[in-house]
C-alpha cells in the first residue's frame, strides 16, 4: 500500500483490480483478454485455486489484476470461498470486476449481491454474452445496469471481445474516489443496503450493524455484511470477531446474534441462511423482470443433444474408451515417435557439451567431466518427454475446454466412489498414466480440482500408482529379457494392473489413515459444451510442460548430484588405485611394443596417445550413432578434418599396412582400457556410499530376491525414475565391446547368477507400487502442505511394494511357480479382490445411508 | 415422503426442502436447487449413479446420496407457474 502511494506521487498510479465469479462464467479466460498474462483456464469446474496475478497498463495506470478462484457464492464452506472472500476482505481491491454468465444471469447474480453487500467498487462484466445470443437469450444490458447501479460491460471472452470497454470502466471506477469504509455513507454502503431487502429479517439485521458500529475494533468490516453473516452462523465471521475483540468482548455481540436467530427462527419458522437465499432469489428475479427475454425455451440445446448421444447409457462407456485410447495414441504412441527426431538433437547436445568439458584421461576422468556427462544425461532423458508432454497437455486441454471432462467424471463417479476416490480423480489418474505413458507431477498437481478432501489425499497417494512414462522402459528391459514369449500378455496384466492396485489402495487408506479427512458431496455443474481456442490450448500445454520442466528439472538435477556423490564416494583406496595404473601402464606398454618399426608410431605415442584413445572412442560412438550410408560418410569427414593424422589410425586406408597394424593395436588398447574402467567402475559402487547401503538392505530384500545391485538401482530410481535403467546399466556394465545391448548383458549376467523370470515379476511388482520419484513426493509436498503426508507418501509405497513383492518371491519360489504364473496369480487375485471389495462397499454404502435417512 | 431420488428420468418436480445441511445445503443451494424450483431428471449415469438434473439454464449432477435428501412436490398443472419458479 505504501508502494502504492509513493507511485501516485510520481504521476504513476498504480490500482488493485480483482476478478470474481461463478465456475465456468469464463473469468479465466476474461482475465487473460485483460492482462495477456499466461494463466490456467478451462471449464471443468473448480480448477483455478491458486491467486493469479497478472499485471497491464493502461494509459498511466498500471493495473494489478488478481484472478480469485472462482465460487459460487462467498460463505465459508469451501476453501475457495474462504479465499476469495479473506483477500477481498483483506485487500479491499480498487475494483473488483464480477464475472457473470450472461447465459445463466438468474444464478450468477446472487454472487453480484454478496460481492455488493461487501460494499466494494464494483463493475459488472456480461460475458458469454455470445453464447446467451445463441440461445436466444436477449439481455438489457442498460437495464440492468441502472437496477443494480453499476458500470456493467457486454464481454465475450473467448473471442476478445469487450476488452477496451472492460479496460475503461475499470480506469472510470478506479478513478471514482472512494470513501474508506464505514467513514461516511458512502455509494458502496447505499447500494449494498438497496441490493437485497431481507424483509422480516431487517428489524435484526438493523439491530446487530448497530452493535456492531459501537466497536471500533470492527471499522475494517462491511458492518451490515458482518452481521448478516453472524445471523447465518457463518464460522469464518465469527472467528474473525473473536480475532479482533478477544473472546471476552466478543461474547456480548455473539449472544446478541444467537438471540436474534432464535427470535428470527421462532417467529418465522425457517432458518435464517434459507431466509437469506430466498429473499436474494427475490432480488434477482425483480432485477431480471423485463431486462433478459427469451430465457429457456425448451428447445434441446446443443449441449443437451451432445449428451444425449455421449452421455447414453450404452453409447458413453464406449466414447469414453475412445477418448482415453485417442489420447493415449496421440500424445503416447505418436508423441513417442517424435522423440526419435529430438532424440538426436539430444544426443548432440551431450557431444557439444562433452566436448567442452575437460578431456579424458586414460583411466580416471576429472570429476568436473563425469559430473558434467552425468547431469547432462539425466536432463536429457526428461526433456526426451518435452513432445510426449506437449501433447498429451494439449489433448487434455482439449478435453477440459469443450467440457467433457465433468462427463467423465459424471460417468466415473459411481467406481471410484466406491473405492475412496471421486468422479474427478479421473483427470489426475489419466495424467499419471493409467495405461502406459504419463507422469505423476503433473497428476498430482491436477488433484487440486477434488472438492472433497479425503478423495483428493488418497488421489495424491494412488497416482504414483500409475505407469509413469520413465517406469516403462524398466519394464520394457525385464519383459525383454524375461518374457519374450508371454511380451503382450505381461503388458496387458502391467497396463491394467495400475488402476486396480491404485483402487485397492484408495479404499484401504479411505478407510484407514484418511479415515477422519473432511469429505464433501459430489455436486456439480455440467457446463455447456464450448470449442476448445486454438490459443487456449496451446497456452495451456506449454504452461504445464514449462511447469513440469521447470518443477521436475530442477530437483532431479540436485538430486542427480546427491546420487553422482553417492556413486562415487569414497572412491577407491590409493592402493587399488595404484594396481588399476600399473595394468594400465602394462596395456600402454604392449601398444608400444606392438607398434614398433611402425610409421605412425611417432604420431600414436607420447603426449598424443590419451588423444588418441579419446578420439578412436569418440570416432566409434559416433559411428554408432550414425545411421545410414550418408551420416556415415558424414562422421568420416568431421573426423578427418578434426585431426587428418590420427584419421588412417581409426579408418586404415585400404593397402597401407602399417596403418592396419596401428590400428589393430589402437583397438586392443581401447579394449583393456575399457575392461579397466568397467573393473575399476563397479568396484567403485561396490564400496561407496549407494553400494554400502544396497547391500545392507539385502537381509530385508532377499526375500523379494532383490540383490544388491538392484536394490541400488530401485535407490537411484527415487531421483527419477529413468535412472533405474541408467544404473542398471552401469552396474551390469559390458565387458568388451560397447554392442551388446542392456538386454543381452543383463541377461547374461542375471542368469548366470541363478536370476528368474519370478525375480522379473517381483521387481516389476515393487516398480509398480514403489514409492514417487522425489520430485512427485515434492509435489505431494504442495499439494498436502505437509511434510508429515509427504513422509508418508514415500514410506507406505514402500512397504507396500516389499510386502508384495516379497510374498510373490518367496511363495512363488516354494512352489516353484514360473515368473507367468505368479503374475497371473497376482493379476486375477488382485482383480477378484478389487470386485469382492467393490460389491462389498456398496452394501455397506446403502446401509449407512439407510440408517442415516431413519434417524431425520 | 418423496425425493429427488425417486424420480426416474424425464420427471419435473419442484423442490420442496432439504434434508441436508452445512456445505451441502449450501452447495446444492449455491447450485440453483433452490425451494421452489422447478428441475427435471434428465438422466442417470451409466451405472445409474449420480443422475443429472436440468435447471433453468444450467445442467447440474449428484449422487443419489444427495439427491436422497432433497424433498420434492409435484409440478402444478399451471404451466405459466413452473417457469422457473
Amino acid at each position: 500500500m505504501a508502494e502504492q502511494r509513493s507511485d501516485q506521487q510520481k504521476g504513476q498510479s498504480q490500482v488493485l483490480v480483482a476478478l470474481a465469479g461463478q465456475q465456468n462464467a469464463g473469468k479465466s479466460t476474461l482475465f487473460n483478454v485483460l492482462t495477456g498474462a499466461r494463466q490456467h483456464v478451462a471449464n471443468y469446474p473448480g480448477v483455478t485455486v491458486d491467486k493469479k496475478y497478472g499485471l497491464y497498463t493502461d494509459d498511466a495506470l498500471r493495473v494489478q489484476t488478481v484472478d480469485l478462484p472462482g465460487t459460487y457464492s462467498l460463505t465459508s464452506f469451501s476453501l475457495e470461498e474462504r479465499v476469495a472472500r479473506e483477500f477481498l476482505l483483506g485487500e479491499r481491491p480498487d475494483v473488483t470486476v464480477n464475472v457473470v454468465d450472461a447465459s445463466n444471469l438468474r444464478r450468477s447474480l446472487h454472487l453480484t449481491l454478496q460481492l455488493l453487500e461487501l460494499e466494494l467498487p464494483l463493475v459488472l462484466a456480461l460475458n458469454m454474452m455470445d453464447v446467451a445470443a445463441a440461445q436466444g437469450i436477449r439481455v438489457d444490458k442498460e437495464q440492468i445496469a441502472r437496477r443494480v447501479g453499476l458500470p456493467v460491460v457486454a464481454t465475450v471472452g473467448r473471442k476478445g471481445e469487450g476488452r477496451e470497454a472492460l479496460r475503461a470502466a475499470i480506469r472510470a471506477e478506479a478513478e471514482r474516489p472512494a470513501p474508506s469504509l464505514n467513514q461516511a455513507p458512502s455509494r458502496q454502503a447505499e447500494a449494498a443496503r438497496a441490493a437485497v431487502d431481507y424483509g422480516p429479517l431487517e428489524p435484526a439485521l438493523e439491530q446487530l450493524t448497530t452493535a456492531i458500529a459501537a466497536e471500533p475494533r470492527l471499522n475494517d468490516l462491511p458492518r451490515r455484511w458482518l452481521a448478516l453473516q453472524l445471523l447465518q452462523g457463518d464460522t469464518a465471521a465469527v472467528q474473525m470477531l473473536v480475532g479482533r475483540l478477544g473472546d471476552d468482548d466478543a461474547r456480548p455481540l455473539r449472544e446478541q446474534a444467537g438471540q436474534l436467530i432464535q427470535a428470527f427462527e421462532r417467529e418465522q419458522s425457517i432458518e435464517v441462511s434459507d431466509h437469506v437465499v430466498a429473499r436474494r432469489d427475490q432480488a434477482v428475479e425483480r432485477l431480471l423482470d423485463g431486462a433478459v427475454e427469451g430465457a429457456s425455451d425448451g428447445r434441446p440445446s446443443i449441449t443437451d443433444r451432445i449428451d444425449r448421444f455421449v452421455l447414453n447409457r450404452w453409447v458413453a462407456p464406449f466414447f469414453l474408451v475412445a477418448t482415453v485410447f485417442a489420447i493415449y495414441q496421440v500424445s503416447i504412441v505418436w508423441g513417442y515417435e517424435i522423440t526419435n527426431y529430438t532424440w538426436p538433437l539430444l544426443a548432440k547436445f551431450r557431444e557439444l557439451v562433452a566436448g567442452l568439458l575437460p578431456t579424458a584421461n586414460f583411466l580416471v576422468d576429472p570429476y568436473v567431466r563425469s559430473l558434467g556427462l552425468w547431469l547432462v544425461d539425466s536432463a536429457n532423458t526428461l526433456l526426451n518427454y518435452v513432445p510426449i508432454f506437449l501433447i498429451l497437455f494439449a489433448s487434455i486441454a482439449i478435453i477440459e475446454d469443450s467440457g467433457y471432462m465433468a462427463r467423465i467424471a459424471f460417468i466415473l463417479d459411481k467406481i471410484l466412489h466406491r473405492f475412496g476416490l471421486h468422479g474427478q480423480s479421473t483427470l489426475p489418474l489419466i495424467l499419471g498414466g493409467v495405461f502406459a505413458g504419463g507422469c505423476a507431477v503433473p497428476g498430482v498437481m491436477a488433484t487440486k480440482g477434488i472438492p472433497d478432501t479425503r478423495a483428493r489425499m488418497a488421489t495424491i497417494f494412488t497416482v504414483p500408482f500409475m505407469n509413469c512414462l520413465a517406469k516403462v522402459p524398466l519394464y520394457t528391459l525385464l519383459l525383454g529379457i524375461f518374457f519374450v514369449e508371454h511380451k503382450s500378455l505381461m503388458m496387458f496384466y502391467i497396463s491394467t494392473m495400475t488402476i486396480i492396485f491404485a483402487l485397492l489402495v484408495a479404499k484401504l487408506l479411505t478407510k484407514t489413515v484418511l479415515r477422519g479427512q473432511e469429505t464433501s458431496p459430489f455436486v456439480m455443474e455440467l457446463p455447456h459444451y464450448h470449442l476448445p481456442t486454438v490459443s487456449g490450448v496451446l497456452r495451456r500445454s506449454f504452461e504445464r510442460t514449462w511447469q513440469y520442466i521447470k518443477k521436475v528439472g530442477t530437483v532431479v538435477l540436485a538430486v542427480a548430484v546427491v546420487v553422482f556423490a553417492l556413486l562415487h564416494l569414497p572412491g577407491l583406496s590409493a592402493e587399488r588405485k595404484a594396481a588399476y595404473e600399473a595394468q594400465a601402464q602394462e596395456a600402454v606398454e604392449r601398444f608400444e611394443a606392438g607398434l614398433e618399426g611402425n610409421a605412425y608410431r611417432d604420431i600414436a605415442l607420447g603426449a598424443n596417445l590419451v588423444p588418441l584413445v579419446n578420439y578412436f572412442t569418440d570416432y566409434k560412438r559416433a559411428k554408432l550413432n550414425a545411421s545410414g550410408a550418408e551420416a556415415s560418410a558424414r562422421v568420416a569427414e568431421r573426423f578427418e578434418a578434426r585431426n587428418p593424422d590420427f584419421y588412417p589410425l581409426v579408418k586404415p586406408p585400404k593397402g597401407d599396412r602399417d596403418a592396419r597394424a596401428a590400428w589393430r593395436e589402437l583397438r586392443k588398447l581401447s579394449q583393456a582400457r575399457q575392461v579397466l574402467r568397467s573393473e575399476m567402475r563397479n568396484e567403485r559402487i561396490t564400496t561407496s556410499i549407494l553400494g554400502t547401503i544396497g547391500r545392507a538392505m539385502e537381509p530385508v530384500t532377499q526375500f523379494a530376491g532383490f540383490d544388491w545391485k538392484i536394490n541400488v538401482a530401485l535407490l537411484s530410481s527415487f531421483a527419477a525414475r529413468e535412472s533405474s535403467v541408467a544404473t542398471l546399466g552401469v552396474l551390469f556394465q559390458q565387458d568388451d565391446d560397447q554392442n551388446a545391448t542392456l538386454e543381452e548383458r543383463m541377461g547374461a549376467e542375471a542368469r548366470a547368477g541363478g536370476a528368474t523370470a519370478l525375480l522379473a515379476v517381483s521387481m516389476i511388482l515393487f516398480f509398480a507400487l514403489y514409492p514417487p520419484c522425489l520430485a512427485t513426493t515434492i509435489m505431494v509436498k504442495v499439494q498436502t502442505n505437509s511434510y508429515k503426508w509427504m513422509v508418508f507418501s514415500i514410506v507406505f509405497p514402500t512397504i507396500l511394494g516389499l510386502a508384495v513383492a516379497s510374498a510373490v518371491f518367496t511363495i512363488g519360489t516354494a512352489v516353484g511357480a514360473t515368473g507367468i504364473e505368479a503374475m497371473s496369480a497376482v493379476y486375477w487375485g488382485a482383480a477378484a479382490l478389487l470386485l469382492i471389495v467393490g460389491l462389498l462397499s456398496d452394501r455397506s454404502a446403502n446401509r449407512q445411508m439407510r440408517e442415516r435417512l431413519a434417524e431425520t | 415422503m418423496k425425493t429427488l431420488n425417486d424420480i426416474a428420468p424425464g420427471g419435473r418436480v419442484r423442490i420442496r426442502r432439504h434434508r441436508s445441511d452445512g456445505a451441502v445445503r449450501q452447495r446444492l443451494l449455491d447450485l440453483g436447487l433452490m425451494p421452489n424450483v422447478v428441475v427435471t431428471v434428465v438422466r442417470s449415469a451409466p451405472l445409474n449413479d449420480p443422475i443429472e438434473l436440468k435447471l433453468d439454464a444450467s445442467n447440474v449432477s449428484l449422487r443419489r446420496q444427495e439427491a436422497r435428501t432433497i424433498e420434492i412436490s409435484p409440478v402444478e398443472a399451471d404451466p405459466a407457474e413452473s417457469g422457473h419458479g
